[in-house]
């Protein structure tokens, strides 16, 4: 899409994507689908082992790939199934968000957040307030290469 | 302007803030009334009327006017519901059909305490006129 | 170039009524690679998985997507189904269409285009499987069961039965746990105590169970078939072999001031203790925080009075390092805090008590000796209030928003027995809704009601004052819409449970993941429910989910057949999953070894062909497959992008990103 028609058309619809750890978020996930708790069709899940498995570099594609906000989701701090995972999912991603920043990509457009398999709730709140503010912070322009898209 | 019981009913809900579909019939909120014995409809079941959107028999009731917003009922609920938010709703409700208010606006800093809930202030002033 | 299949389920109307599957099927006919796509209406039934079988063989698919359900769900089933048909079952891939599309969207459009999207990631990422092979590890054959009451005794005792060897693990002295404070259990009224010393001693005695009370978990390592335990094995002071439970030094010892956690602080005990008189082992401990040995250096006189030398104030912690195949949680429950419950005068008047309490007080073996008596006055209260809800059902933060199951039922046999023990006693219970579900409850209930004469009033106790000697209920009842008071002797709380506060604790050690209220999650609500997300870690009683003593021991037998499954093997399929380096990109860093956290990675001088096609000798990293868990830290923190996981590659990520955005 040209980024003059992304501006005329008016249900901006923001490209996000989450990637959530298999045991706490994936599951989360799942339980927020079983209690029927709806989020926004545009959030499309990519599922890794653990928090830590994703590289910055996959949410640097994605941006680039004209991505609108990324969420990245794992366990609580000290109930990572891989016992540290999560703690080195946060320093990577407190590092990844202060050179988006730099970028000069909004905060708020890459978010790290804990959700435990039990909290269905939390993740279609998380969801829905996450869409929200991609929506209101608008399209992803400074990172995105529409090269990519040929 | 005409409305029917059933709008009223979701007004009077809407304007105290609780949610009442919370509310499970324990009864706790009457047991720790101080003034349920003066009251002909108790709290737990004001909620009931609500939920049932009976808002002429609330209207009439002496409950609105028993009722102390010392706020026991809702501190007490399990379920996090206000009766007394939504007593106080009631007696909105009443007053603003009436078309009166019964005191002035210059009236009131007179009567405040600091101490006493912002909302049973402006009850008592409602009550007390009456 | 690949043969790609994809077949797409309707699962009855649970994704079709959601999602237009043709169009899905039209939509991935178009990619690029995709040799088949059919829909079926159940994929996971027979039906549904020969047709997968028939369209591996008959066009030679070499890669399989399923949109489906949650892999969580089915994934497992699909990959066997596949292996079945000779293709490697890691080549398959499932897209989530239910879960997390079908069920959580509405509109029929919208929910198309995202089953599409999430097909086409899926299908972007199966291009870049590889078949992988699961290893194998070996299974220790012994059993790790955390928690001594009924659950783990059970669980225990089914184990050794089978003939494997258990080690069960008490943090208290005795074995036994809250069914032992229980006088009668509903609704056949069987003394608690007939029916659970007997399993206490048979556990004690059984060849293959080890005993290991007054002893907590220090430390878990380790992977379903081969973890490894540290059991702290506190001091009790005293020696077990030597001790014949004569039970002397408690009558001498002159510290006898701490409150009595077995009869929830109702008496006092000794220093020296023996929990109660059907403790197993019968060997007592000495509390070091009141012992005036321990704190004031003064006294030994339990020393002195042992007939058979026993006490050994020397004693230290031993922690003792053992190897399991699987590990059972079942930690139990307590009750609530109810500090914050300040209008029932819990704590204030001592006439104001939980339902446990009532129980050591109704109990022939607790401080009363059975003889119902105010614990203020002991005198027999002529009127008693049960309030049931007592925190359950709460969400305004003080109490649990989830129904403790079991205080309906308690709370009719309490008032039923009291009836029947002393009939000139009136008994009013205070309910919200009596819930009795379960094979003969109902029953009971009403025969508290109409063969007792219990009176079920419809409301809830506001407030309780002290007045002179005795109580002043101020009460409602619901449906009379009245308002009510009544004068009472003694007012029993039927206190919301909640797990016990180790659980958190061993969730961590254990990787077993919780919910909000601790409870320990299930991995499946439905199918899987005694059976932890994480393997070789299973659930058993209350530490799931408030139940019953019949439900326990159900789900105590559950778990252990779950155990057996496991110990009946040799080996386990491990998970190929696992970290690989490349070790021709590889600089030997080592990065990675210092963020594994299973020490699976380390440095070897090796030869390897670098990128220029010359031989080398330098130091790469080595994972070692066994330890691996297959988080992918490791590949991370790689500098050059030499480490990377089987089944979750760069590549496949990256495809999958690639395909959505």
């Amino acid at each position: 899409m040209l980024e003059s028609e992304a501006c005329e058309n008016t249900n901006y619809n923001p490209l996000i994507v989450a990637f959530c750890c298999n045991w706490c978020s994936y599951a989360g996930a799942d339980g927020a689908g079983t209690a029927r708790k709806s989020y926004p069709a545009n959030i499309k899940i990519i599922k890794v082992p653990c928090s830590c498995r994703v590289n910055p570099l996959f949410v640097l594609r994605a941006f680039l790939r004209g991505a609108d906000g990324v969420i990245l989701c794992g366990c609580h701090p000290g109930d990572c199934h891989y016992t540290s995972g999560n703690y080195y999912t946060r320093r990577r991603m407190k590092l990844l968000m202060s050179t988006l920043s730099y970028l000069g990509i909004e905060d708020g457009r890459m978010r790290v957040e804990w959700v435990s398999a039990a909290e269905g709730n939390k993740f279609s709140e998380t969801m829905n307030s996450f869409a929200e503010t991609i929506k209101s912070l608008g399209e992803n322009v400074k990172l995105r290469d529409l090269r990519c898209k040929k | 302007m005409q409305v029917n019981e059933k709008e009223q009913a979701a007004e009077i809900v809407r304007r105290s803030g609780t949610d009442i579909s919370k509310c499970m019939q324990c009864g706790k909120c009457t047991a720790a009334c101080p003034a349920g014995y003066k009251m002909d409809i108790q709290p737990h079941r004001v909620v009931w009327e609500l939920i049932n959107e009976h808002v002429d028999v609330l209207q009439k009731a002496v409950t609105p006017w028993k009722c102390l917003s010392c706020f026991a009922c809702a501190e007490r609920c399990p379920r996090g519901v206000s009766p007394a938010a939504l007593i106080e709703s009631v007696r909105l409700s009443i007053i603003r059909q009436q078309g009166e208010n019964c005191i002035t606006v210059e009236e009131i800093p007179a009567y405040i305490d600091e101490k006493m809930p912002q909302q049973a202030i402006v009850a008592a002033f409602r009550k007390y006129n009456k | 170039m690949q043969k790609i299949g994809v077949f797409v389920c309707w699962c009855g109307s649970n994704i079709a009524a959601t999602v237009d599957v043709a169009k899905v099927i039209e939509s991935v006919k178009a990619i690029p690679d995709v040799a088949f796509a059919s829909d079926y209406r159940y994929m996971c039934s027979e039906g549904g998985q020969d047709l997968m079988q028939n369209a591996i063989r008959e066009h030679g698919l070499t890669r399989v997507v399923v949109c489906a359900c949650s892999p969580r769900m089915h994934e497992a089933t699909f990959r066997k189904a596949a292996e079945a048909a000779g293709l490697n079952p890691f080549l398959l891939e499932i897209a989530n269409i239910r879960e997390q599309c079908s069920w959580v969207h509405k509109d029929k459009e919208v929910g198309t285009e995202k089953a599409i999207a999430l097909a086409k990631a899926a299908i972007a990422k199966v291009r870049f499987n590889s078949p992988l092979q699961a290893g194998q590890s070996e299974v220790v054959k012994r059993a790790l069961v955390i928690g001594g009451g009924i659950a783990g005794i059970q669980t225990a005792l089914d184990i050794a039965e089978a003939g494997y060897k258990v080690d069960l693990v008490e943090k208290k002295p005795s074995i036994g746990g809250r069914m032992s404070q229980l006088d009668k259990t509903f609704p056949t009224l069987d003394c608690s105590a007939c029916i659970l010393t007997p399993k206490m001693v048979d556990v004690a005695a059984h060849p293959n169970v080890t005993i290991y009370t007054y002893s907590e978990i220090e430390k878990v390592s380790g992977y379903v078939g081969q973890f490894e335990v540290d059991i702290r094995k506190r001091a009790r002071s005293v020696k077990a072999d030597l001790c014949t439970g004569c039970g002397v030094c408690q009558d001498k010892c002159p510290s006898k001031k701490t409150p009595n956690e077995f009869n929830q602080g109702l008496d006092n005990r000794s220093a020296i203790y023996i929990t109660f008189a059907q403790a197993v082992p019968k060997v007592p401990v000495i509390d070091r925080e009141h012992c005036l040995k321990f704190q004031t250096g003064k006294c030994g006189i339990c020393e002195k009075v042992c007939p058979s030398k026993a006490i050994d104030y020397t004693q230290e912690d031993e922690i003792i390092t053992q190897k399991y195949g699987a590990i059972v949680l079942a930690t139990g429950f307590e009750t609530i805090d109810l500090t914050k419950f300040g209008e029932y005068q819990y704590g204030k008047s001592k006439d104001v008590i939980t339902s446990l309490e009532f129980e050591r007080l109704t109990n022939a073996a607790g401080p009363t000796e059975g003889h119902l008596q105010r614990m203020s006055d002991g005198k027999q209260p002529k009127h008693i209030v049960f309030v049931s809800c007592v925190g359950s059902r709460d969400v305004s933060g003080r109490g649990k928003e989830y129904c403790s199951k079991i205080c309906c039922m308690y709370t009719a046999k309490q008032a039923m027995l009291t009836r029947e023990k002393y009939p000139d006693t009136d008994v009013t219970v205070f309910y919200i809704d009596v819930r009795t579900p379960g094979k003969g409850f109902d029953e009971f209930y009403r025969r508290a009601v109409e063969e007792y004469n219990v009176h079920y009033i419809k409301g809830q106790v506001g407030k309780i004052l002290e007045q002179g000697d005795h109580l002043l209920v101020y009460a409602s009842d619901a449906l009379s819409n009245s308002h009510i008071s009544l004068e009472a002797d003694m007012v029993v709380l039927a206190t919301a449970i909640q797990p016990s506060q180790d659980a958190k604790k061993l969730a961590t050690m254990l990787t077993a993941s919780i919910d909000n209220n601790n409870f320990f999650t299930e991995a499946h609500a439905k199918l899987r429910p005694v059976e932890s997300p994480t393997a070789g870690v299973f659930l058993s009683g209350v530490c799931q989910g408030p139940k019953d003593v019949p439900e326990t021991v159900s789900q105590a037998g559950a778990a252990a057949v779950k155990v057996l499954g496991i110990l009946s093997k040799d080996t386990l399929a491990t998970n190929p999953c696992v970290a690989s380096c490349n070790e021709r990109i590889c600089s030997g860093c080592l990065a990675c070894e210092n963020v594994c956290p299973y020490g699976a990675i380390g440095g070897e001088e090796k030869t390897v062909i670098n990128l220029n096609g010359k031989r080398e000798q330098r130091v790469v990293s080595v994972v070692n497959e066994a330890l691996c868990q297959g988080c992918g830290a490791c590949t991370v923190a790689c500098p050059c992008g030499a480490m990377d996981l089987n089944g979750f590659s760069n590549k496949q990520i990256t495809a999958e990103v690639d395909a959505i955005c």
